[in-house]
């Protein structure tokens, strides 16, 4: 086991960004989708402090991460409005395999 | 060398907040509390003033005598450049006795104020204004530097606008305002020039590509100027500072010796300073906005248009003596105009029936004396002028005010007459202070009219020829003048039989509400009686300051005041005469004096010499003329109006005419070559552009119809084609090491 | 080797609760097996010198984000058929391509040249640096994102209120979707 470095760090980040991926491809459920979202952005933001972190000196990764929070934030607030929209208008159905009248 | 004194920040301070109180809460405290809730403060205030100025006296006499400097610095105020401005207010021996006649006769007049404007609905806004004007004459006298005196000198031109026209109800009085301010703006402007030109001239100079700055030293090239540097050579614009600048001899040469338009420096900023003066000061040919400005109420004129304003003209000569006592064309310029405007103005008094016009001239005329003074030098005869002046002169203008209310707001001398019997402390009070203002023996205006044609007439610095016996024969005339019609104006009024009161009067003044006895004149209140005998008691009194070195007693005045001066005291130059010339000097003007008096008398006394009347009546053809063009006042108004105004009003037409046919036309053209491109552009844009734009749209339509069918609605499939892309990037990264 | 330590327990607690997001049937189950994960994250940001973001993450995330969430499956879900209210499809195949896709990354990252810098710079606590940062070098995108969370919300708002279909009187569009296909 040798002393932990950046590579262990995006290691983890890289299992949480396919674990997330999952979610996004295998599931139904609207939330279960938006889930998967957030612990894509999870991922990406544990790879910016990393580089920030092992780079050393500069703190502009860490800034990175904190924008990233808090996009994600914007982003699940509207993906729940947009989530309620469709329970609403959908027959209380928020399956996304479902919703597909924006098709071309 | 200058010693801290903070409460000096109160002297203009108090008259501000008065004047703060009256114009915010005055109108409500007036209709709930009445008067006396506007008055009080307001007198309180300029009271406090002049309380304080007496505190700054002890102070002053405290310390030794060329170390009586007072300042209080308020804040850094524009540091702009190489000059560096501080709003602070100085103390010294010069703004100690203007600072005493301001506040002590401003006070008075306000406490005058109180009788005279009883009857005014908006008395609130009356005693804002005064106290507007005391804050803004107290700033003039106080500041420490040209900046802060600027902004004095413009306040108190406003507060003389909104006083004069302040009835603007009537259009006569708003148009009165509005010409002593336009008249003003053209001084000012002078004022400003001389400022700009002074403040550039105490910059360094550019030489051969080097700036070289102004002592003369340390050349060096623009780019070895650094920030540091600029910043070293800051230079202070408050007077004391650019007084002792002056004594440094590579300074002054540079101001001598540099040239613009083949004009020496210093020359040319001393005469755009004098026209500063000439506008506030009412001097040739800005004088004509004084007599007009008699439109305002009479405490007014006696406090801003005889004792304090028009002074300043006077005051910033004898405060930048420095400057004006370098060249000696400078001082000749001042002096001729001070002349001239003595005998022109005294000469316009003759025939005057307006009693206030007739001390508007006569204001003129003893202002044109104290420019005498401080013309030749003798900068501490024009403040003693300045003083004497203040309160003889307000003593007057205040009795006329009171004469006026007396005979129901009549100022026609023609309907007065009589007027001892009904007003005999009036009466006694405008005698006292016609002795004075004509010189006769032991009143203030003795002792300094005499001192003023004295040092006229030895001086050695004037350049036209004759010199100062020139000058001294026309303020000698002048005087002769002074007399004549002071007392013209005094048997008028006050003796022979009151003549006013006729039916025409009653139907003209039916609406002034009147109170008391309706008819008749009546003697003022005591409160304006007061004041006049406070006044009057000064007319006489006030010389005692300034006694000439003839007579072997004290001179306070000259003593107190040398110190102020002693920076130009070089310069100044006076022939010696025997001390007999001096005594004949003295005894001519006495006798000049006297004479104008007699003539007066002769014709004027109880009004039964019919003299006059056969003069005016008279059918000479000489007589006639010289009558009209004087009574006219030589046409001056008339003169501007064909000239400046006149031309003016071509000018605009002229604008106008240019407006109309060139500007238009070429706007018309601009808009019809518009026209005609847009025409041929609309063409080109229904046909290349439209069909190009269509074409676009058009591949676009076809485009999405064939893109749409990678658009499924399905998220899964969006996500594959992701994932797959992002796979091939892993790979082609692969595929690279 | 604390470090070591610290870092295998949040790894493990991470990746532990972002497979139960992945795999749990139940979205509830999903939903607090998120905050796990969440709670991971924030141990590794301390590891990683990070204080502010750890305190961010702890606060935005499992404080705002995630009662978000679960307010959300509240409203649209019954709770009482909730066991299988995480459907998925094609696990299979998803479950494939992920990993294809880690394999990917793994040696990806084992193999890159990563630059790290030799001696390692103790920034101490970031705070007051973040706080720097954001004030004068990153101070346009800081205002940009405070724009754009006022137009999220107002956004936010405008999706999620009902008026504009009552208006329409057709509170279901699954029937125009049903339409809109047969066209």
């Amino acid at each position: 086991m040798a002393t932990i470095g950046a590579v262990h760090f995006l290691i983890l980040a890289a299992a949480m960004f396919c674990l997330g991926l999952y979610c996004l491809m295998g599931r139904r459920n609207a939330i279960g989708l938006l889930m998967g979202i957030e612990l894509i952005v999870n991922a990406a933001n544990i790879n910016f402090a990393t580089f920030a972190h092992y780079r050393g000196g500069e703190v502009d990764g860490y800034i990175f991460s904190l924008f990233g929070i808090v996009l994600a934030a914007i982003g699940v607030t509207i993906a729940l409005a947009i989530v309620f929209a469709l329970y609403r208008n959908f027959n209380k159905n928020i399956e996304v395999d479902e919703v597909s009248i924006l098709r071309g | 060398m200058t010693t801290e004194f903070p409460l000096l920040t109160i002297i203009p301070l108090a008259p501000l907040i008065g004047a703060a109180y009256n114009a915010l809460a005055g109108y409500k405290m007036q209709k709930r509390f009445g008067h006396a809730a506007v008055h009080y403060p307001a007198i309180i205030m300029p009271a406090i003033s002049f309380l304080i100025t007496l505190m700054a006296f002890f102070k002053l006499l405290s310390l030794p005598a060329n170390e009586r400097v007072l300042i209080a610095t308020l804040w850094d105020w524009m540091p702009i450049g190489f000059l560096d401005a501080q709003f602070s207010f100085v103390m010294d021996q010069l703004t100690l006795v203007m600072c005493s006649v301001v506040t002590f006769v401003g006070t008075l007049i306000h406490i005058y104020s109180v009788g005279y404007m009883h009857e005014e609905p908006s008395y609130w806004r009356f005693f804002s204004y005064l106290n507007l004007f005391m804050f803004s004459m107290l700033v003039l006298v106080l500041g420490d530097n040209f900046v802060v005196m600027f902004v004095g000198w413009e306040g108190v031109g406003l507060c003389s606008y909104l006083l004069i026209s302040f009835w603007y109800h009537e259009k006569k009085n708003a148009v009165a305002g509005m010409k002593a301010f336009v008249v003003n703006r053209v001084g000012d402007f002078g004022f400003v020039i001389g400022l700009m030109l002074l403040f550039w001239g105490m910059q360094g100079e550019w030489v051969d590509g080097k700036f070289a700055d102004i002592e003369g030293s340390n050349l060096s090239t623009a780019s070895e100027i650094t920030h540091e540097m600029a910043a070293a050579k800051v230079a202070s614009v408050t007077f004391r500072h650019v007084a002792e600048r002056f004594e440094n001899k590579e300074f002054k040469e540079r101001f001598l010796n540099r040239k613009v338009f083949g004009i020496s420096l210093i020359t040319l900023i001393g005469i755009f300073l004098f026209v500063g003066a000439m506008g506030k000061s009412a001097q040739i040919p800005l004088y004509v906005w004084l007599p007009d400005a008699m439109a305002g109420p009479t405490p007014v004129s006696a406090l801003i248009h005889a004792a304090t304003m028009v002074t300043a003209g006077v005051y910033m000569v004898a405060r930048l003596h420095f400057i004006f006592a370098l060249d000696p064309f400078l001082m000749s310029w001042v002096t001729f105009v001070g002349a001239l405007t003595a005998l022109f103005a005294a000469s316009i008094g003759f025939f005057q029936y307006d009693i206030k016009k007739v001390l508007a001239y006569s204001t003129v005329s003893q202002l044109g004396f104290m420019f005498i003074a401080v013309g030749v030098g003798a900068y501490w005869v024009g403040i003693f002028h300045l003083m004497t002046h203040a309160f003889f002169k307000a003593c007057l203008f205040l009795g006329s005010g009171s004469v006026i209310m007396g005979c129901h707001h009549e100022q026609d001398m023609r309907k007065m007459g009589g007027l001892k019997k009904y007003m005999p402390i009036t009466a006694t009070t405008y005698l006292v202070a016609c002795w004075a203002i004509a010189g006769f023996p032991f009143a203030a205006g003795f002792y300094s009219k005499d001192e003023i044609l004295w040092k006229a007439f030895s001086s050695g610095n004037l350049l036209f020829p004759g010199g100062g016996i020139f000058i001294w024969v026309m303020g000698a005339v002048a005087a002769l003048g002074t007399a004549f019609y002071m007392y013209r104006s005094y048997y008028m009024t006050f003796t022979g039989e009151y003549r006013g009161g006729g039916g025409h009067h009653e139907d003209h003044h039916a609406d002034h509400g009147h109170y008391g006895h309706a008819h008749t004149p009546h003697e003022s209140p005591n409160n304006m009686t007061y004041v006049l005998a406070i006044l009057g008691f000064l007319s006489v009194v006030g010389g005692f300051l300034g006694l000439p070195h003839l007579w072997h007693l004290p001179n306070l005045l000259h003593h107190w005041l040398e110190p102020v001066f002693e920076g130009s005291v070089n310069y100044i130059t006076a022939a010696h005469f025997p001390h007999i010339m001096e005594w004949i000097l003295m005894g001519l003007s006495v006798f000049l004096a006297t004479a104008g008096w007699l003539v007066a008398r002769w014709l004027y006394l109880d009004n039964k010499n019919p003299l006059p009347a056969k003069i005016l009546a008279s059918k000479n053809q000489l007589v006639r003329k010289v009558h009209d063009v004087v009574s006219n006042k030589y046409y001056v108004d008339e003169l501007y109006d064909a000239t400046i105004i006149k031309g003016v009003m071509q000018f605009r037409l002229l604008c106008d005419w240019c407006d109309r046919k060139i500007v238009d036309a070429l706007v018309n053209l601009v808009g019809t070559v518009g026209k005609v491109v847009g025409f041929f552009h609309g063409r080109v844009d229904s046909g290349v552009v439209d069909g190009a734009v269509n074409g676009t749209g058009w591949m676009v339509v076809s485009g999405g119809a064939i893109l749409s069918l990678i658009q499924n609605g399905k998220i899964r499939s969006y996500i594959y084609i992701t994932v797959v892309a992002m796979f091939g990037l892993i790979l082609i990264n692969y595929i690279k090491f | 080797m604390a470090f070591t330590v610290m870092f295998y327990c949040a790894a493990l607690f991470t990746l532990y609760g972002a497979a139960m997001v992945a795999f749990s049937k139940n979205i509830i189950y999903s939903a607090f097996s998120l905050l796990i994960s969440f709670i991971g994250v924030v141990v590794i940001y301390a590891l990683l010198d990070a204080d502010f973001l750890a305190i961010a993450q702890l606060v935005l995330y499992v404080g705002g984000i995630l009662v978000l969430i679960l307010f959300a499956i509240m409203l649209t879900n019954k709770i009482s058929n909730a066991s299988s209210s995480n459907p998925s499809r094609s696990q299979f195949l998803s479950f494939v391509t992920v990993l294809v896709i880690f394999v990917g990354l793994f040696f990806t990252i084992i193999k890159a040249p990563w630059q790290v810098s030799a001696g390692t710079q103790e920034l101490g606590p970031i705070t007051d640096s973040i706080g720097d940062a954001l004030l004068t070098k990153y101070l346009l995108p800081f205002e940009i994102v405070s724009v754009l969370l006022l137009v999220g919300l107002i956004g936010a708002v405008v999706i999620a209120r009902k008026e504009n279909i009552e208006k329409a009187g057709n509170t279901n569009l699954s029937a125009t979707s049903e339409q809109g296909r047969s066209l």
